[in-house]
């Protein structure tokens, strides 16, 4: 007799337990170290130890420090997932529904710039952007940018460097959602004489759903918490809250704050998800 | 007019994908670069010296054996299990079933930093804060390679059409046999594809690295360090390779998926 549906027995378990004991022992227990750390007593030192005074304050201190990272790598989050839904809604629409025969080639296309090392294509931003380059000066030549203006180390060059690093993780989930849209509904809603931008919102853009939510989410979650675009595209003022926990957890000597921040980040990430995908109620995330 | 209004999307889409692809031009185009000086970052002449002594920096090239070990060990490992753990996920039925798949879609979905933070902070609280290395670079990188491999795979194990095992088991083939002669040809692109993402995850893996990696200098920790003082033009060098050898892995998986595709039909 054939196999129906899933066995039962106690193989699954010992298929399953190398990679649950894996990521038990170095995800899930990471995190109740990390939750322990974030509550020391602000007043140990690598050298003798650190007690465990149950010392909520810590989460004060990194705040009153270090809100204005932590509130900056949001809205360079926001941003860049803001951008790369725009660009990559168009990249994914064409790709399901213009490119024809060339639909896997042009998928393909889309990957490959990311198999180049993340830091080798941020750089190369840097000298695209830089003052001296001919973007710059041609903006400049059609007086876009004033002759004092420049591009690189600004709050646009780190949104341009997040977007562009992360438009993969928006396009691939955007295509797989807009691919399964049967092209006969737009069809049919332009026969029913409904203009193209009224049968994009009633249509194509509610079935697409799906894809947006996970292609946001996917977008957000890494770039609020990357500190590479903003170290390297940006200047002083435009520190992460990636870069302060890199310092306090490291150089700085500060596991306190290091773990109070990365829980408040944690936090606050999984708070605005929350808000999100309850509020365009889509249930086909997991 | 009408023929701009009737392909504007396609052209706006045309020009993202040329926007992909505008640094990595760059790169190639600066791996035949001949600086004038370290400092100042352009185009100064055509040479080929880069490519000739890739190793001018020894470091560059120590950093690079060093990413290419840890990702091929912690591929081996995270694909291994990971593929026993995909195969219980869907061919198996088992109390605990739904808690896993959230265990796996958490590490996914956690900043990278915060998964960086913890982790060494687990290694300092056990006491290995100088043995900071290798080890934890690599229990690091299987760990977040982890979830990707077993995603990968169980999307191909539960795409598969189940019919051609029956048929297997129907001509008396035992379960072993079915499973090494139907069932394991057919998940092996799966596989394939979730170790090359594996591998292109750990090479390229920064953030998390950057905490838990002591002494030790990946090609990333590499970049990242000589981008404050001057890139060598090699940099640009590897840059093009990983992008050359990943194309004609990809490109040459497509063709053999046409052919096959043709064969069948």
């Amino acid at each position: 007799m054939a196999d129906a549906g899933r066995r039962r027995g106690l193989t699954a378990y010992l298929l399953m337990a190398p990679a649950v004991v894996w990521l038990g022992l170095f995800f899930v227990i990471p995190f109740y170290s990390l939750v322990a750390a974030s509550l020391y007593d602000p007043g140990g030192s690598d050298k003798n130890g650190w007690d465990m005074t149950y010392h909520l304050a810590n989460y004060w201190t990194a705040i009153e420090n270090y809100w204005q990272p932590l509130v900056r790598s949001l809205l360079y989050g926001l941003a860049a997932t803001l951008i790369c839904l725009v660009l990559g809604y168009v990249l994914a629409y064409t790709i399901a529904f213009k490119a024809g025969r060339w639909k896997s080639l042009m998928l393909v296309l889309v990957i490959v710039p990311f198999f180049t090392s993340f830091l080798v294509r941020t750089l190369s931003w840097q000298l695209i952007l830089a003052d001296d380059g001919w973007v710059v000066d041609t903006l400049q030549f059609l007086h876009v940018l004033g002759s004092d203006d420049k591009l690189l180390a600004t709050d646009f060059a780190v949104v341009m460097g997040l977007s562009y690093n992360f438009l993969p993780f928006m396009v691939l989930p955007l295509f797989a959602s807009i691919d399964k849209i049967d092209p006969r509904l737009i069809e049919a809603s332009s026969d029913l004489y409904s203009n193209p931008f009224v049968g994009f919102f009633k249509v194509t853009w509610p079935l697409s759903l799906p894809g947006v939510v996970s292609g946001t989410l996917l977008t957000f979650i890494p770039a609020a918490g990357d500190y590479i675009n903003a170290e390297l595209l940006g200047n002083a003022d435009t520190t992460v809250i990636g870069k302060v926990i890199q310092l306090q957890a490291t150089t700085a000597n500060h596991p306190h704050i290091a773990a109070a921040l990365s829980m408040m980040l944690m936090f606050l990430i999984v708070a605005m998800v929350l808000v999100y995908v309850r509020r365009v109620g889509t249930e086909e995330l997991l | 007019m009408r023929w701009l209004r009737e392909h504007l999307v396609a052209l706006v889409g045309g020009v993202v994908l040329v926007y992909l692809f505008v640094p990595i031009f760059l790169v190639v185009l600066m791996s035949f670069n001949d600086p004038a000086t370290r400092n100042v970052y352009k185009f100064d002449g055509f040479t080929f010296d880069n490519w000739l002594h890739p190793c001018a920096d020894p470091a560059m090239c120590d950093s690079l054996a060093l990413s290419v070990e840890i990702g091929l060990l912690a591929t081996l490992v995270a694909t291994v299990i990971g593929t026993l753990a995909a195969f219980a996920l869907v061919r198996w039925d088992f109390a605990g079933r739904s808690q896993s798949n959230l265990l796996i879609f958490l590490p996914m979905a956690a900043p990278e930093i915060v998964m960086g933070s913890s982790l060494l902070t687990l290694f300092v609280q056990g006491g290995f804060a100088g043995q900071l290395g290798f080890m934890t670079i690599f229990i690091a990188h299987v760990m977040f390679c982890l979830s990707f491999v077993i995603v990968t795979v169980r999307s191909r194990l539960a795409g598969m059409d189940d019919t051609l095992e029956q048929a297997a088991s129907d001509l008396y083939a035992t379960p072993a046999q079915t499973f090494w002669r139907v069932t394991f040809p057919l998940v092996l692109p799966g596989i394939f594809g979730a170790a090359l993402l594996s591998f292109s995850l750990s090479f390229d893996d920064f953030i998390i690295t950057n905490l838990n990696s002591g002494s030790e200098v990946t090609f990333p920790m590499y970049v990242w360090g000589v981008a404050r003082v001057g890139l060598p033009m090699q940099v640009n060098v590897v840059g093009t390779l990983m992008l050359v050898v990943s194309l004609v892995i990809v490109l040459s998986g497509e063709i053999n998926a046409r052919r096959r595709a043709r064969a069948l039909t």
